[in-house]
């Protein structure tokens, strides 16, 4: 078994008002920075394991279609480090 | 005979008992039915999945209970013609699980929004509607932070059934109050048989509360089940 660590990083798409992200920007402006844009999303740092065989990737591209991302509104990037080889 | 209604219960809703009462108001046989109980809707003329917060809004609203195995064996139902209807975050888990197109995401303007607002009725040919009149102007509640519809590839205008609309039933931005694509309140899938909302017609079901077309809504699916 191998031991990864991911972390997702979900968004809304282009093209789909980010509410969150509108409201985020106008209070840091209100505190003076000079802010054009701000994206608001979830990351997910996620620890499992999988045989050496299988792809980690793939693994991580389930966890994102089947329950972290929204393909409608969401896109999504991850990284994944390896931890531990037994 | 009286028509059994089982009202799905996950972790975190919290509409079930309102709208128990509401569909006894009605004249149903409603009871509550825990996401661990599936075997409970082998015995049930009509579903309806409440609102409330299941899962906590984790990930996104309604996104983890449309994971679990009793939305599974509701997405059978739907697609074998069992009536089915979604409130708020039961619409939440309707578009989350698929069975209804689209998805709903955080309000235009990032609040909560609590208020009474007016819906116009699109279609008055589904189960939940059928004592509505085309383009009658109704009057229900919303609670909610994720209303705001996107429509996806599935997504058709036929399928509207409800739209945020002022008291003389116009549609327009002044009348959306979440930023949903089309003003869309509500949605069924193509066979009419499953509709999901986002306002509470068990919040609009007694004169002391408000209003009573919210009443209709479950009156209109107890004459579909006598027919």
């Amino acid at each position: 078994m191998v031991k990864y660590k991911a972390k997702v990083y979900v968004l809304l798409k282009e093209g789909i008002l980010d509410a969150e992200g509108k409201v985020t920007k106008n209070a840091l402006k209100t505190l003076g920075f000079n802010v054009e844009k701000v994206k608001v999303g979830k990351v997910f740092e996620i620890i499992f394991e999988t045989t050496s065989n299988d792809n980690p990737e793939s693994v991580v591209e389930e966890m994102c279609r089947k329950l972290l991302a929204n393909p409608v509104v969401n896109i999504y990037e991850y990284e994944i480090e390896v931890l531990d080889e037994k | 005979m009286t028509k059994k209604i089982g009202v799905v219960v996950y972790p975190g809703t919290n509409c079930d008992f309102d709208v128990v009462h509401a569909l006894k108001i009605a004249g149903a046989k409603p009871f509550r039915i825990w996401y661990k109980e599936i075997s409970e809707l082998n015995d049930v003329d009509a579903i309806v999945i409440p609102g409330g917060f299941s899962y906590g809004d984790y990930i996104r609203a309604g996104a983890i209970a449309a994971q679990t195995k009793i939305t599974e064996k509701v997405r059978e139902m739907a697609e074998n013609g069992m009536p089915i209807l979604g409130i708020c975050n039961g619409f939440q888990v309707l578009v989350e699980s698929g069975i209804l197109p689209g998805a709903l995401t955080v309000n235009k303007t990032a609040r909560f929004v609590c208020k009474w607002v007016h819906l116009k009725v699109v279609r008055a040919d589904t189960p939940f509607t059928s004592l509505f009149e085309e383009n009658e102007v109704i009057k229900m509640p919303i609670a909610h932070a994720e209303g705001r519809y996107i429509p996806d590839k599935n997504f058709s205008t036929d399928l509207v059934v409800l739209q945020y609309s002022n008291e003389k039933g116009e549609v327009n931005e002044n009348s959306n109050p979440n930023g949903s694509y089309l003003n869309v309140a509500g949605i069924s899938n193509k066979g009419k048989n499953v509709l999901g909302l986002m306002p509470h017609p068990e919040r609009a079901s007694e004169k002391i509360l408000g209003g009573e077309d919210g009443l209709r809504m479950f009156k209109s699916l107890l004459e579909f089940l006598k027919r």
